[in-house]
């Protein structure tokens, strides 16, 4: 394997000199992204709460994104996933996307299915 | 050896082998393969997670009402910080595996050997914290009332704080003993009893009239229902109107009044549960326990293996195993494992504690 690390974040804006100094950025921007992830957790915006976009609530898409952002930076600098070949990177990342996106929308409308079993059923179980 | 290595006229040549088209070693790629796979096994697990929260949608337990214990802070009410110190540590063991792998690139051994070093230390408390969590869950903390449909019942008093059920409870001099292997026939014992029995709770519930049953329901989007025409939702409004008294607070647990409350513990109570296990939760339905134990845990024994193959390459490098090789590519390896553990866990926080 060749040692040259790729040494640019976010598309280029920002550089470091060496290898080490990038993991460090990537590390505060990993700590800043949990930081807020936790400080919405316990504040919980009213308007996260309210507002809803595809039957999810606001807070909790920006908990999904926050956590896919955070998994693709610890997958491409943490895994050095930015210094492989394309053709690995998809190999792994697409296979792997596309297997889970298909399982968690099944199970997912699967469960909504049968809570609506439950709430309109003629079985009573709330004993 | 020459002899009998037969040879194929084609080396060098593109069907010779030897080739790599992806640029990785074998070992470095099987490790890939490993993690696409273990990848699916955990969303496998967290899927159904999902799968059984939609389910029971509008009673799933509240994360922040479940996970809110610091270790030395008694009584202090402190969600999710315990959880969030735990995955910085992870990240934290994550940045120390790869400043290490990077020593490994420049042959740097002895930088190797301190990064490694934290790394093991960060994997053992986050191992550590984790046992703590899982203890202080299984000890519960206020106990609740299961009613004979699995439902739990809890107590609070009229300001809606949560009361243990140590603090009313009447004691009832019985003769019940746990039953022991030791006495009777050999092969028939009782697993661990309760502090209160339930008829205790129930007489201590009736003769303080301050106390009210909180149940599992999340309190519905009210407005959403009221401006409905359909009869089920009419229906619908009418029995929450009836059962509860904190329907404006939308998305927090229904509050029974008084009458319905004590109805439910009489009719429907069956025993007491403090704490959590595979059978009973105290703090809601018994299958987010069993997800809990069964996700934590199977990422608790990653990273607890993970420890293991960091403490095995860590006196590799201390003997120089890997000066010898010329290559530290099995640092990074194990790393790319360490990392995928790491990354694992952001999920399981997201899905377990936040959403």
């Amino acid at each position: 394997m060749a040692h040259e690390h790729k040494l640019e974040i976010f598309r280029g804006l920002v550089k470091f000199k060496s290898n080490q100094s990038k993991i460090w950025g990537v590390f505060a921007f990993l700590s800043i992204v949990t930081i807020i992830e936790v400080a919405l957790g316990i504040i919980k915006p009213e308007f996260l709460i309210e507002n809803r976009f595809l039957a999810m609530k606001l807070l909790n898409w920006v908990f999904i994104i926050l956590t896919i952002v955070k998994a693709y930076y610890i997958t491409w600098d943490f895994m050095h996933m930015r210094d492989e070949l394309s053709s690995l990177r998809r190999a792994v990342v697409w296979t792997a996307i596309f297997l889970i996106c298909y399982l968690v929308l099944i199970l997912l409308i699967e469960g909504d299915y049968i809570f609506d079993v439950y709430k309109s059923n003629y079985v009573k179980f709330d004993f | 050896m020459d002899a009998t290595v037969v040879k194929t006229g084609t080396e060098g040549k593109t069907w010779g082998g030897g080739n790599r088209p992806l640029n990785a070693s074998y070992g470095k790629l099987m490790m890939w393969f490993f993690i696409v796979s273990d990848a699916l096994t955990f969303s496998g697990f967290l899927a159904s997670y999902g799968f059984s929260r939609f389910k029971f949608i509008d009673s799933w337990p509240i994360a922040d009402e479940v996970f809110t214990h610091f270790p030395f802070l008694h009584g202090v009410d402190a969600p999710m910080y315990y959880v969030a110190f735990m995955t910085f540590i992870l990240i934290f063991s994550s940045v120390t595996m790869v400043l290490a792998v990077d020593a490994g690139h420049k042959m740097q051994r002895n930088k190797v050997v301190v990064y490694l070093f934290l790394t093991i230390i960060g994997g053992l408390i986050f191992v550590g914290s984790q046992a703590w969590e899982w203890a202080t869950f299984i000890k519960g903390d206020y106990g609740a009332v299961e009613t004979k449909g699995g439902k739990i019942l809890q107590f609070l008093n009229t300001e809606g704080d949560r009361v243990a059920i140590a603090d009313f409870a009447i004691p009832i001099a019985t003769a019940k003993e746990k039953h022991t292997e030791g006495n009777g026939v050999w092969y028939m014992e009782e697993s661990t009893q309760t502090s209160f029995s339930y008829e205790e709770v129930k007489a201590g519930f009736l003769a303080n009239e301050n106390l009210l049953i909180r149940s599992q329901e999340l309190v519905p989007d009210m407005a959403r229902l009221r401006a409905s025409e359909l009869p089920e939702d009419k229906r619908e409004v009418a029995r929450l109107e009836r059962s509860y008294i904190n329907l404006d607070a939308t998305g927090e647990k229904a509050i029974y009044n008084r009458e319905i409350g004590v109805q439910k513990l009489m009719n429907d109570g069956k025993l007491v549960v403090e704490g959590a296990n595979l059978k009973h939760n105290e703090y809601g339905t018994a299958l987010f326990a069993d997800f809990f134990f069964f996700i934590t845990g199977f990422h608790g024994f990653h990273v607890f293996s993970g420890v293991i193959f960091n403490l095995i390459i860590f006196f590799n490098v201390v003997i120089g195993t890997y000066d010898k090789r010329g290559s530290y590519e099995m640092v990074e390896k194990v790393g790319l494992y360490w990392h995928f553990v790491d990354l694992v866990w952001v999920f399981v926080f997201t899905f377990f504690y936040l959403v």
